[in-house]
Protein backbone atom coordinates (compact mmCIF):
# COMPACT_ATOMS: atom_id res chain seq x y z
CA UNK A 1 0.00 0.00 0.00
CA UNK A 2 2.92 2.58 1.06
CA UNK A 3 4.04 1.68 -2.12
CA UNK A 4 1.73 2.32 -4.41
CA UNK A 5 0.71 5.84 -2.59
CA UNK A 6 4.42 6.77 -3.49
CA UNK A 7 4.24 5.78 -7.01
CA UNK A 8 1.09 7.76 -7.57
CA UNK A 9 2.44 11.01 -6.20
CA UNK A 10 5.14 10.91 -8.55
CA UNK A 11 3.25 10.49 -12.14
CA UNK A 12 -0.43 10.71 -10.81
CA UNK A 13 -1.78 10.48 -14.14
CA UNK A 14 0.06 7.11 -15.42
CA UNK A 15 -0.66 5.48 -12.87
CA UNK A 16 -4.35 6.19 -11.84
CA UNK A 17 -5.00 4.63 -15.00
CA UNK A 18 -2.87 1.50 -13.74
CA UNK A 19 -4.55 1.72 -10.62
CA UNK A 20 -7.31 -1.12 -9.10
CA UNK A 21 -9.34 1.29 -7.36
CA UNK A 22 -11.46 -1.91 -5.75
CA UNK A 23 -9.94 -4.82 -4.37
CA UNK A 24 -10.69 -8.26 -6.17
CA UNK A 25 -13.47 -9.68 -3.99
CA UNK A 26 -15.79 -7.01 -5.26
CA UNK A 27 -15.77 -8.28 -8.25
CA UNK A 28 -17.05 -11.47 -7.19
CA UNK A 29 -20.14 -10.07 -4.98
CA UNK A 30 -20.66 -7.53 -8.40
CA UNK A 31 -21.13 -10.47 -10.36
CA UNK A 32 -23.74 -12.03 -8.41
CA UNK A 33 -25.23 -9.09 -8.22
CA UNK A 34 -24.96 -9.05 -11.73
CA UNK A 35 -25.94 -12.63 -12.38
CA UNK A 36 -29.04 -11.99 -10.22
CA UNK A 37 -30.57 -9.69 -12.48
CA UNK A 38 -29.45 -11.13 -15.78
CA UNK A 39 -30.80 -14.90 -15.21
CA UNK A 40 -33.97 -14.34 -14.39
CA UNK A 41 -33.69 -12.52 -18.32
CA UNK A 42 -32.15 -15.05 -19.12
CA UNK A 43 -34.70 -17.89 -18.19
CA UNK A 44 -37.21 -15.80 -19.56
CA UNK A 45 -36.13 -15.72 -23.47
CA UNK A 46 -35.12 -18.88 -23.16
CA UNK A 47 -38.88 -19.55 -22.69
CA UNK A 48 -40.01 -17.42 -25.53
CA UNK A 49 -41.64 -19.64 -28.18
CA UNK A 50 -40.28 -17.76 -31.07
CA UNK A 51 -41.96 -20.19 -34.17
CA UNK A 52 -44.98 -18.43 -33.08
CA UNK A 53 -43.51 -15.19 -31.42
CA UNK A 54 -45.05 -12.94 -34.28
CA UNK A 55 -48.56 -14.10 -33.96
CA UNK A 56 -48.69 -13.83 -30.11
CA UNK A 57 -46.88 -10.62 -30.15
CA UNK A 58 -49.80 -9.42 -33.26
CA UNK A 59 -53.03 -10.74 -31.94
CA UNK A 60 -55.96 -8.18 -31.27
CA UNK A 61 -55.40 -8.13 -27.88
CA UNK A 62 -51.49 -7.17 -28.33
CA UNK A 63 -51.58 -4.74 -30.48
CA UNK A 64 -54.52 -3.14 -28.75
CA UNK A 65 -52.27 -2.93 -25.40
CA UNK A 66 -49.21 -2.01 -26.35
CA UNK A 67 -50.47 0.83 -28.70
CA UNK A 68 -52.34 2.02 -25.86
CA UNK A 69 -48.97 1.70 -23.76
CA UNK A 70 -47.02 3.34 -26.11
CA UNK A 71 -49.87 6.11 -26.34
CA UNK A 72 -50.49 6.78 -22.62
CA UNK A 73 -46.82 6.28 -21.56
CA UNK A 74 -45.62 9.30 -24.41
CA UNK A 75 -48.73 11.70 -22.26
CA UNK A 76 -47.67 10.54 -18.82
CA UNK A 77 -44.41 11.51 -19.97
CA UNK A 78 -45.13 14.89 -21.59
CA UNK A 79 -46.98 15.51 -17.84
CA UNK A 80 -43.91 14.55 -15.89
CA UNK A 81 -41.69 16.97 -18.22
CA UNK A 82 -44.28 20.31 -18.16
CA UNK A 83 -45.06 19.86 -14.24
CA UNK A 84 -41.48 17.86 -13.20
CA UNK A 85 -39.19 20.33 -14.99
CA UNK A 86 -40.71 23.12 -12.63
CA UNK A 87 -40.24 20.97 -9.57
CA UNK A 88 -36.69 20.40 -10.07
CA UNK A 89 -35.71 24.05 -11.06
CA UNK A 90 -37.50 25.00 -7.49
CA UNK A 91 -36.32 22.22 -5.92
CA UNK A 92 -32.45 22.57 -7.24
CA UNK A 93 -32.22 26.32 -7.48
CA UNK A 94 -33.94 28.03 -4.53
CA UNK A 95 -34.38 27.75 -1.04
CA UNK A 96 -37.66 28.20 0.93
CA UNK A 97 -38.98 26.84 3.96
CA UNK A 98 -40.39 22.80 4.07
CA UNK A 99 -38.03 22.71 0.85
CA UNK A 100 -37.16 19.55 2.39
CA UNK A 101 -40.65 18.00 3.20
CA UNK A 102 -41.62 18.80 -0.25
CA UNK A 103 -38.60 16.91 -2.04
CA UNK A 104 -39.68 14.09 0.54
CA UNK A 105 -43.08 14.01 -0.62
CA UNK A 106 -42.39 14.61 -4.57
CA UNK A 107 -40.17 11.41 -4.36
CA UNK A 108 -42.65 9.34 -1.87
CA UNK A 109 -44.23 7.31 -5.09
CA UNK A 110 -40.89 5.96 -5.66
CA UNK A 111 -40.94 3.87 -2.26
CA UNK A 112 -45.21 3.76 -2.03
CA UNK A 113 -45.85 0.72 -3.77
CA UNK A 114 -48.12 1.48 -7.02
CA UNK A 115 -51.27 -0.19 -5.29
CA UNK A 116 -51.03 2.27 -2.58
CA UNK A 117 -50.45 4.97 -5.46
CA UNK A 118 -53.65 3.55 -7.00
CA UNK A 119 -56.18 3.45 -3.68
CA UNK A 120 -54.59 7.13 -2.99
CA UNK A 121 -55.83 8.04 -6.14
CA UNK A 122 -59.21 6.23 -6.41
CA UNK A 123 -59.80 8.00 -2.82
CA UNK A 124 -59.02 11.34 -4.11
CA UNK A 125 -59.85 11.78 -7.98
CA UNK A 126 -62.06 8.60 -8.27
CA UNK A 127 -66.59 9.14 -8.09
CA UNK A 128 -66.90 9.07 -4.78
CA UNK A 129 -63.26 10.80 -3.85
CA UNK A 130 -61.89 14.33 -2.53
CA UNK A 131 -61.86 16.28 -5.85
CA UNK A 132 -63.63 13.40 -7.76
CA UNK A 133 -67.00 14.48 -6.01
CA UNK A 134 -66.96 18.03 -7.36
CA UNK A 135 -65.40 16.92 -10.65
CA UNK A 136 -68.53 14.54 -11.13
CA UNK A 137 -70.85 17.24 -10.77
CA UNK A 138 -68.42 19.37 -13.63
CA UNK A 139 -69.19 16.51 -15.64
CA UNK A 140 -65.88 15.05 -16.07
CA UNK A 141 -65.55 11.56 -14.92
CA UNK A 142 -62.15 10.31 -14.85
CA UNK A 143 -63.10 6.92 -13.24
CA UNK A 144 -62.53 3.49 -16.37
CA UNK A 145 -61.06 5.91 -18.43
CA UNK A 146 -57.61 5.88 -20.63
CA UNK A 147 -57.10 9.32 -18.31
CA UNK A 148 -56.91 7.41 -15.39
CA UNK A 149 -54.46 5.48 -16.91
CA UNK A 150 -51.91 8.17 -17.71
CA UNK A 151 -52.85 9.98 -14.30
CA UNK A 152 -51.86 6.80 -12.73
CA UNK A 153 -48.83 6.61 -14.85
CA UNK A 154 -47.60 10.06 -14.17
CA UNK A 155 -47.65 9.69 -10.58
CA UNK A 156 -45.50 7.10 -10.32
CA UNK A 157 -42.99 8.49 -13.11
CA UNK A 158 -42.91 12.22 -11.74
CA UNK A 159 -40.34 11.35 -9.40
CA UNK A 160 -37.49 10.08 -11.68
CA UNK A 161 -37.51 12.62 -13.83
CA UNK A 162 -37.56 15.23 -10.81
CA UNK A 163 -34.69 13.44 -9.35
CA UNK A 164 -32.49 13.13 -12.47
CA UNK A 165 -32.89 16.66 -13.36
CA UNK A 166 -32.53 17.31 -10.26
CA UNK A 167 -29.30 16.03 -9.41
CA UNK A 168 -27.96 17.74 -13.55
CA UNK A 169 -28.97 21.25 -12.08
CA UNK A 170 -26.70 21.23 -9.07
CA UNK A 171 -24.14 18.79 -10.84
CA UNK A 172 -24.10 21.83 -13.74
CA UNK A 173 -23.82 24.77 -11.02
CA UNK A 174 -24.96 28.21 -11.47
CA UNK A 175 -21.62 29.32 -12.77
CA UNK A 176 -23.08 30.63 -16.31
CA UNK A 177 -26.41 31.28 -15.21
CA UNK A 178 -24.99 34.05 -13.01
CA UNK A 179 -22.98 35.75 -15.64
CA UNK A 180 -25.76 35.45 -17.93
CA UNK A 181 -27.70 37.35 -15.04
CA UNK A 182 -25.15 39.76 -14.70
CA UNK A 183 -24.74 40.63 -18.27
CA UNK A 184 -28.70 41.93 -18.45
CA UNK A 185 -30.47 38.14 -19.23
CA UNK A 186 -34.12 38.17 -17.77
CA UNK A 187 -34.73 34.96 -15.76
CA UNK A 188 -36.49 33.19 -18.48
CA UNK A 189 -34.28 34.35 -20.81
CA UNK A 190 -31.64 32.55 -18.83
CA UNK A 191 -33.70 29.51 -18.19
CA UNK A 192 -34.46 28.86 -22.06
CA UNK A 193 -30.41 29.88 -23.34
CA UNK A 194 -28.61 28.69 -20.46
CA UNK A 195 -29.81 26.48 -18.06
CA UNK A 196 -32.37 23.62 -20.14
CA UNK A 197 -29.81 23.30 -22.38
CA UNK A 198 -27.14 23.34 -19.96
CA UNK A 199 -28.82 20.48 -18.18
CA UNK A 200 -30.40 18.75 -21.53
CA UNK A 201 -29.02 15.20 -21.25
CA UNK A 202 -30.10 15.31 -17.43
CA UNK A 203 -33.55 15.64 -19.04
CA UNK A 204 -33.54 13.80 -21.69
CA UNK A 205 -32.50 10.84 -19.32
CA UNK A 206 -35.14 11.49 -16.85
CA UNK A 207 -37.62 11.86 -19.42
CA UNK A 208 -36.52 8.28 -20.89
CA UNK A 209 -36.51 6.76 -17.03
CA UNK A 210 -39.81 8.37 -16.81
CA UNK A 211 -41.64 6.84 -19.88
CA UNK A 212 -39.87 3.81 -18.94
CA UNK A 213 -41.46 3.57 -15.43
CA UNK A 214 -45.17 4.81 -17.39
CA UNK A 215 -44.84 1.97 -19.71
CA UNK A 216 -44.09 -1.00 -16.85
CA UNK A 217 -46.79 0.55 -14.48
CA UNK A 218 -49.06 -1.85 -13.33
CA UNK A 219 -50.44 -1.72 -9.68
CA UNK A 220 -51.73 1.97 -9.64
CA UNK A 221 -53.13 1.01 -13.20
CA UNK A 222 -55.04 -1.75 -12.28
CA UNK A 223 -56.22 -0.03 -8.62
CA UNK A 224 -57.69 3.31 -9.81
CA UNK A 225 -58.55 2.98 -14.22
CA UNK A 226 -59.52 -0.67 -14.43
CA UNK A 227 -58.99 -2.83 -17.24
CA UNK A 228 -60.67 -2.86 -20.82
CA UNK A 229 -59.26 -3.64 -23.68
CA UNK A 230 -58.56 -0.64 -26.39
CA UNK A 231 -59.54 1.63 -23.11
CA UNK A 232 -57.17 1.12 -19.76
CA UNK A 233 -55.43 -2.60 -20.40
CA UNK A 234 -51.66 -1.76 -20.84
CA UNK A 235 -49.15 -4.45 -21.84
CA UNK A 236 -48.09 -5.22 -18.40
CA UNK A 237 -52.24 -5.77 -17.44
CA UNK A 238 -52.39 -7.51 -20.89
CA UNK A 239 -49.56 -9.57 -19.52
CA UNK A 240 -50.61 -9.95 -16.48
CA UNK A 241 -54.52 -11.33 -18.22
CA UNK A 242 -52.37 -13.71 -20.77
CA UNK A 243 -50.34 -15.28 -18.12
CA UNK A 244 -53.38 -17.70 -16.66
CA UNK A 245 -54.49 -18.69 -20.28
CA UNK A 246 -52.49 -18.20 -22.56
CA UNK A 247 -48.10 -18.40 -20.65
CA UNK A 248 -46.63 -18.44 -24.32
CA UNK A 249 -48.62 -15.02 -25.10
CA UNK A 250 -47.61 -13.83 -21.80
CA UNK A 251 -43.71 -14.40 -22.28
CA UNK A 252 -43.83 -13.49 -25.91
CA UNK A 253 -44.98 -10.02 -24.99
CA UNK A 254 -43.17 -10.03 -21.45
CA UNK A 255 -39.91 -10.38 -23.92
CA UNK A 256 -41.32 -7.47 -26.16
CA UNK A 257 -41.51 -5.21 -23.26
CA UNK A 258 -38.18 -6.12 -21.56
CA UNK A 259 -36.69 -5.48 -24.95
CA UNK A 260 -38.75 -1.81 -25.23
CA UNK A 261 -37.29 -1.22 -21.32
CA UNK A 262 -33.51 -2.19 -22.56
CA UNK A 263 -33.60 0.20 -25.43
CA UNK A 264 -35.13 2.81 -23.48
CA UNK A 265 -32.88 1.92 -20.52
CA UNK A 266 -29.71 2.28 -22.72
CA UNK A 267 -30.22 5.38 -24.19
CA UNK A 268 -30.61 6.58 -20.31
CA UNK A 269 -27.54 5.51 -19.55
CA UNK A 270 -24.98 7.27 -22.01
CA UNK A 271 -26.58 10.88 -20.84
CA UNK A 272 -25.43 11.13 -16.78
CA UNK A 273 -22.18 12.08 -17.95
CA UNK A 274 -23.09 14.25 -20.22
CA UNK A 275 -23.38 17.31 -17.73
CA UNK A 276 -20.51 16.79 -15.59
CA UNK A 277 -18.30 17.67 -19.49
CA UNK A 278 -20.46 20.68 -19.15
CA UNK A 279 -19.62 21.67 -15.86
CA UNK A 280 -17.03 24.39 -16.56
CA UNK B 1 -5.87 -10.54 3.81
CA UNK B 2 -6.78 -12.36 0.63
CA UNK B 3 -8.17 -15.55 2.30
CA UNK B 4 -10.37 -13.90 4.71
CA UNK B 5 -11.83 -11.86 2.53
CA UNK B 6 -12.41 -14.67 0.02
CA UNK B 7 -14.46 -16.48 2.51
CA UNK B 8 -16.63 -13.19 3.56
CA UNK B 9 -17.58 -13.66 0.07
CA UNK B 10 -18.06 -17.36 0.75
CA UNK B 11 -19.86 -16.56 3.64
CA UNK B 12 -21.98 -13.75 2.18
CA UNK B 13 -23.05 -16.15 -0.89
CA UNK B 14 -23.72 -18.65 1.28
CA UNK B 15 -26.22 -16.15 3.45
CA UNK B 16 -27.83 -15.59 0.30
CA UNK B 17 -28.76 -18.42 -1.28
CA UNK B 18 -28.73 -20.14 2.55
CA UNK B 19 -31.32 -18.36 3.52
CA UNK B 20 -33.91 -19.38 0.50
CA UNK B 21 -33.30 -22.75 0.83
CA UNK B 22 -33.46 -22.76 4.54
CA UNK B 23 -37.07 -21.11 4.05
CA UNK B 24 -37.92 -23.47 1.23
CA UNK B 25 -36.89 -26.27 3.48
CA UNK B 26 -38.34 -25.53 7.06
CA UNK B 27 -41.96 -26.82 6.47
CA UNK B 28 -40.32 -30.50 5.74
CA UNK B 29 -38.47 -30.19 8.76
CA UNK B 30 -40.28 -28.97 11.38
CA UNK B 31 -42.81 -31.58 10.19
CA UNK B 32 -40.27 -34.80 10.19
CA UNK B 33 -38.76 -33.51 13.12
CA UNK B 34 -42.09 -33.18 15.44
CA UNK B 35 -43.15 -36.74 13.77
CA UNK B 36 -40.30 -38.39 15.62
CA UNK B 37 -41.25 -36.93 18.63
CA UNK B 38 -45.06 -37.83 18.91
CA UNK B 39 -44.01 -41.51 17.44
CA UNK B 40 -41.93 -41.63 20.47
CA UNK B 41 -44.21 -40.43 22.73
CA UNK B 42 -47.53 -41.77 22.22
CA UNK B 43 -48.29 -45.47 20.93
CA UNK B 44 -51.28 -44.63 19.07
CA UNK B 45 -50.06 -42.84 15.59
CA UNK B 46 -51.62 -39.46 15.82
CA UNK B 47 -51.51 -36.88 13.25
CA UNK B 48 -48.43 -34.88 13.16
CA UNK B 49 -46.44 -32.46 10.95
CA UNK B 50 -47.31 -29.24 9.01
CA UNK B 51 -50.07 -29.71 6.57
CA UNK B 52 -49.77 -26.81 3.52
CA UNK B 53 -52.58 -26.30 1.45
CA UNK B 54 -53.42 -24.32 -1.86
CA UNK B 55 -56.51 -22.79 -2.23
CA UNK B 56 -58.36 -20.42 -4.80
CA UNK B 57 -58.86 -17.02 -3.44
CA UNK B 58 -62.85 -17.58 -2.74
CA UNK B 59 -61.89 -19.91 -0.14
CA UNK B 60 -59.99 -17.99 2.45
CA UNK B 61 -62.55 -17.16 5.12
CA UNK B 62 -63.75 -20.59 5.38
CA UNK B 63 -60.43 -22.93 4.51
CA UNK B 64 -58.76 -20.47 7.22
CA UNK B 65 -61.94 -21.23 9.70
CA UNK B 66 -61.83 -24.81 9.09
CA UNK B 67 -57.72 -25.06 9.56
CA UNK B 68 -58.19 -23.53 12.80
CA UNK B 69 -60.41 -26.55 13.47
CA UNK B 70 -58.45 -29.06 11.89
CA UNK B 71 -55.54 -27.53 14.42
CA UNK B 72 -57.63 -27.95 17.75
CA UNK B 73 -58.65 -31.69 16.53
CA UNK B 74 -54.50 -32.36 15.78
CA UNK B 75 -52.78 -30.12 18.46
CA UNK B 76 -49.72 -31.37 16.68
CA UNK B 77 -50.95 -30.38 13.17
CA UNK B 78 -50.04 -26.85 11.83
CA UNK B 79 -52.11 -25.93 8.74
CA UNK B 80 -49.52 -23.42 6.28
CA UNK B 81 -52.42 -22.20 3.57
CA UNK B 82 -51.81 -20.56 0.53
CA UNK B 83 -54.53 -18.28 -0.94
CA UNK B 84 -54.42 -17.19 -4.35
CA UNK B 85 -55.85 -17.75 -7.99
CA UNK B 86 -56.63 -21.51 -9.02
CA UNK B 87 -54.43 -21.36 -11.87
CA UNK B 88 -51.48 -19.23 -10.41
CA UNK B 89 -51.81 -22.04 -7.88
CA UNK B 90 -51.87 -25.00 -10.12
CA UNK B 91 -48.71 -23.22 -12.28
CA UNK B 92 -46.94 -22.98 -8.59
CA UNK B 93 -47.65 -26.57 -7.69
CA UNK B 94 -46.70 -27.70 -11.21
CA UNK B 95 -43.36 -25.47 -11.03
CA UNK B 96 -42.60 -27.63 -7.54
CA UNK B 97 -44.02 -25.53 -5.11
CA UNK B 98 -44.77 -27.60 -1.91
CA UNK B 99 -48.10 -28.08 -1.76
CA UNK B 100 -50.32 -31.13 0.42
CA UNK B 101 -53.67 -30.19 -0.60
CA UNK B 102 -55.05 -27.94 -3.65
CA UNK B 103 -58.40 -26.65 -3.62
CA UNK B 104 -59.49 -25.07 -7.19
CA UNK B 105 -62.48 -23.06 -8.12
CA UNK B 106 -63.37 -24.55 -11.14
CA UNK B 107 -62.95 -28.02 -12.72
CA UNK B 108 -60.78 -26.68 -15.13
CA UNK B 109 -57.53 -25.97 -13.59
CA UNK B 110 -57.99 -28.83 -11.10
CA UNK B 111 -58.05 -30.72 -14.45
CA UNK B 112 -53.97 -28.72 -15.34
CA UNK B 113 -53.23 -30.58 -12.01
CA UNK B 114 -54.39 -33.93 -13.12
CA UNK B 115 -52.90 -33.69 -16.61
CA UNK B 116 -49.62 -32.91 -14.72
CA UNK B 117 -49.99 -36.58 -13.03
CA UNK B 118 -49.94 -34.23 -9.70
CA UNK B 119 -53.42 -35.04 -8.33
CA UNK B 120 -53.68 -38.36 -5.97
CA UNK B 121 -56.30 -40.44 -6.85
CA UNK B 122 -60.03 -38.51 -8.25
CA UNK B 123 -60.65 -34.80 -7.40
CA UNK B 124 -63.58 -34.14 -5.13
CA UNK B 125 -66.46 -31.93 -6.21
CA UNK B 126 -66.49 -30.18 -2.26
CA UNK B 127 -68.50 -26.75 -3.16
CA UNK B 128 -70.35 -24.64 -5.60
CA UNK B 129 -70.39 -20.67 -6.38
CA UNK B 130 -72.76 -19.04 -8.32
CA UNK B 131 -72.73 -14.99 -9.41
CA UNK B 132 -74.93 -12.60 -8.40
CA UNK B 133 -75.14 -8.85 -9.16
CA UNK B 134 -73.93 -6.29 -6.41
CA UNK B 135 -74.07 -2.67 -5.99
CA UNK B 136 -72.99 -0.04 -3.82
CA UNK B 137 -75.16 0.45 -1.48
CA UNK B 138 -76.52 3.82 -2.07
CA UNK B 139 -77.07 2.67 -5.80
CA UNK B 140 -76.17 5.05 -7.95
CA UNK B 141 -77.51 4.02 -11.01
CA UNK B 142 -80.84 2.69 -9.76
CA UNK B 143 -80.27 -0.92 -10.57
CA UNK B 144 -83.05 -3.35 -9.83
CA UNK B 145 -82.46 -6.05 -12.41
CA UNK B 146 -79.82 -7.94 -14.22
CA UNK B 147 -81.39 -6.17 -17.22
CA UNK B 148 -80.73 -2.91 -15.60
CA UNK B 149 -76.86 -3.92 -15.11
CA UNK B 150 -76.73 -4.40 -18.89
CA UNK B 151 -77.86 -0.78 -20.08
CA UNK B 152 -75.75 1.06 -22.53
CA UNK B 153 -74.25 4.39 -19.64
CA UNK B 154 -74.34 1.44 -16.39
CA UNK B 155 -70.82 1.27 -15.60
CA UNK B 156 -70.98 -2.57 -15.02
CA UNK B 157 -67.50 -4.10 -14.19
CA UNK B 158 -67.26 -7.92 -14.55
CA UNK B 159 -64.27 -10.19 -14.77
CA UNK B 160 -62.33 -10.70 -18.26
CA UNK B 161 -63.65 -13.56 -19.96
CA UNK B 162 -60.20 -15.72 -19.29
CA UNK B 163 -60.79 -15.25 -15.67
CA UNK B 164 -63.45 -18.41 -14.41
CA UNK B 165 -65.83 -15.70 -13.18
CA UNK B 166 -65.95 -13.68 -16.62
CA UNK B 167 -65.98 -16.78 -17.78
CA UNK B 168 -69.55 -17.11 -15.89
CA UNK B 169 -70.44 -13.86 -16.52
CA UNK B 170 -70.46 -14.09 -20.26
CA UNK B 171 -72.65 -17.46 -19.75
CA UNK B 172 -74.63 -16.21 -17.64
CA UNK B 173 -75.83 -12.78 -20.11
CA UNK B 174 -76.38 -15.58 -22.63
CA UNK B 175 -78.55 -17.20 -20.45
CA UNK B 176 -80.24 -14.04 -19.73
CA UNK B 177 -80.45 -12.90 -23.43
CA UNK B 178 -78.66 -9.76 -22.16
CA UNK B 179 -75.21 -8.57 -23.61
CA UNK B 180 -73.18 -6.69 -21.38
CA UNK B 181 -70.97 -3.56 -22.01
CA UNK B 182 -68.80 -3.27 -19.21
CA UNK B 183 -66.61 -0.54 -18.69
CA UNK B 184 -64.05 -2.62 -16.93
CA UNK B 185 -62.77 -6.04 -16.94
CA UNK B 186 -60.83 -7.23 -14.09
CA UNK B 187 -58.37 -9.60 -13.36
CA UNK B 188 -59.70 -11.43 -10.49
CA UNK B 189 -63.71 -11.01 -8.65
CA UNK B 190 -61.87 -9.40 -5.71
CA UNK B 191 -60.95 -6.39 -7.87
CA UNK B 192 -64.84 -6.23 -9.43
CA UNK B 193 -65.93 -6.31 -5.43
CA UNK B 194 -63.61 -3.25 -4.66
CA UNK B 195 -64.65 -1.24 -7.63
CA UNK B 196 -68.03 -1.56 -6.17
CA UNK B 197 -67.18 -1.22 -2.36
CA UNK B 198 -65.57 1.56 -3.48
CA UNK B 199 -68.35 3.43 -5.27
CA UNK B 200 -66.45 3.50 -8.69
CA UNK B 201 -68.89 1.26 -10.11
CA UNK B 202 -72.89 0.98 -10.84
CA UNK B 203 -72.61 -2.51 -10.44
CA UNK B 204 -70.30 -5.63 -10.24
CA UNK B 205 -70.84 -9.48 -10.89
CA UNK B 206 -69.44 -11.59 -8.34
CA UNK B 207 -69.18 -14.99 -6.74
CA UNK B 208 -72.45 -14.62 -3.94
CA UNK B 209 -69.84 -15.34 -1.44
CA UNK B 210 -68.01 -12.82 -2.05
CA UNK B 211 -71.04 -10.27 -2.05
CA UNK B 212 -71.60 -12.12 1.48
CA UNK B 213 -68.86 -11.28 3.05
CA UNK B 214 -68.47 -8.13 1.80
CA UNK B 215 -71.41 -7.98 3.98
CA UNK B 216 -73.24 -4.02 4.33
CA UNK B 217 -70.44 -2.80 1.71
CA UNK B 218 -72.58 -3.73 -1.37
CA UNK B 219 -76.57 -4.16 -2.23
CA UNK B 220 -77.31 -7.86 -3.74
CA UNK B 221 -79.31 -8.26 -6.61
CA UNK B 222 -80.31 -12.03 -7.39
CA UNK B 223 -79.35 -12.38 -11.33
CA UNK B 224 -83.25 -14.28 -11.19
CA UNK B 225 -81.81 -16.99 -14.05
CA UNK B 226 -83.38 -20.64 -14.09
CA UNK B 227 -79.89 -22.56 -14.83
CA UNK B 228 -76.92 -20.19 -13.64
CA UNK B 229 -74.10 -20.99 -14.44
CA UNK B 230 -72.46 -23.15 -11.24
CA UNK B 231 -68.73 -23.65 -10.53
CA UNK B 232 -68.14 -26.62 -8.99
CA UNK B 233 -65.11 -26.51 -6.52
CA UNK B 234 -62.72 -29.76 -6.58
CA UNK B 235 -60.14 -30.61 -3.50
CA UNK B 236 -57.22 -33.52 -4.33
CA UNK B 237 -53.99 -33.96 -2.18
CA UNK B 238 -51.25 -33.70 -4.74
CA UNK B 239 -49.41 -36.89 -5.25
CA UNK B 240 -46.04 -36.14 -4.20
CA UNK B 241 -46.95 -34.69 -1.12
CA UNK B 242 -44.98 -36.24 2.32
CA UNK B 243 -48.02 -35.77 4.67
CA UNK B 244 -50.28 -37.80 2.41
CA UNK B 245 -52.36 -39.28 6.07
CA UNK B 246 -52.59 -35.23 7.19
CA UNK B 247 -53.65 -34.30 3.52
CA UNK B 248 -56.47 -37.41 3.56
CA UNK B 249 -57.70 -36.04 6.79
CA UNK B 250 -58.09 -32.75 5.83
CA UNK B 251 -60.22 -33.53 2.50
CA UNK B 252 -62.05 -35.62 5.19
CA UNK B 253 -62.72 -32.52 7.10
CA UNK B 254 -63.89 -30.21 3.95
CA UNK B 255 -66.25 -33.34 3.01
CA UNK B 256 -67.60 -33.97 6.28
CA UNK B 257 -71.01 -32.21 7.40
CA UNK B 258 -68.70 -29.90 9.86
CA UNK B 259 -66.63 -28.56 6.74
CA UNK B 260 -69.75 -28.74 4.21
CA UNK B 261 -71.68 -26.49 7.40
CA UNK B 262 -68.98 -23.75 7.14
CA UNK B 263 -69.09 -23.61 3.75
CA UNK B 264 -72.74 -23.13 3.54
CA UNK B 265 -72.63 -20.79 6.08
CA UNK B 266 -70.65 -18.87 4.07
CA UNK B 267 -72.96 -19.25 0.94
CA UNK B 268 -71.65 -22.05 -1.14
CA UNK B 269 -73.92 -24.37 -2.42
CA UNK B 270 -73.52 -27.54 -1.75
CA UNK B 271 -71.22 -30.07 -4.48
Amino acid sequence: MPALVLLSRRSPRRESRNFQAVPRWIFLLAAVGALFIVLPLLGMVAKVDWAHFIPLVTSEASVAALLLSLKTALASTTLCIIFGVPLALLLARTRFTGQGIVRALVLLPLVVPPVVGGLALLYTFGREGLIGSSLQLLGIDIAFSTTAVVMAQAFVALPFLVLSLEGSLRTAGQHYEAVAATLGARPSTVLRRITLPLVLPGLISGSVLAFARSLGEFGATLTFAGSLQGVTRTLPLEIYLQRESDPDAAVALSFLLIAVALVVVVLAYRSPRAPRQATP
Amino acid sequence: MKLSLASLAALASCLLLGATLASCSSAGDTASASQESSAAGSAVPELSGTLTVFAAASLKSTFTELATAFETAHPQVKVSLNFDGSATLVTQITQGAPADVFASADTATMAKLSEAKLAAGTPVDFASNVLTLVVPPSNPANIASFADAAKTGTKLVICAPKVPCGAAAQSDATAAGLSLQPVSEELSVTSVLGKVTSGEADAGLVYVTDARAAQDKVTTIPLGLASPTVNEYLIAAVSNSAHADLAAAFIALVTAPEGQKVLQDAGFGAP
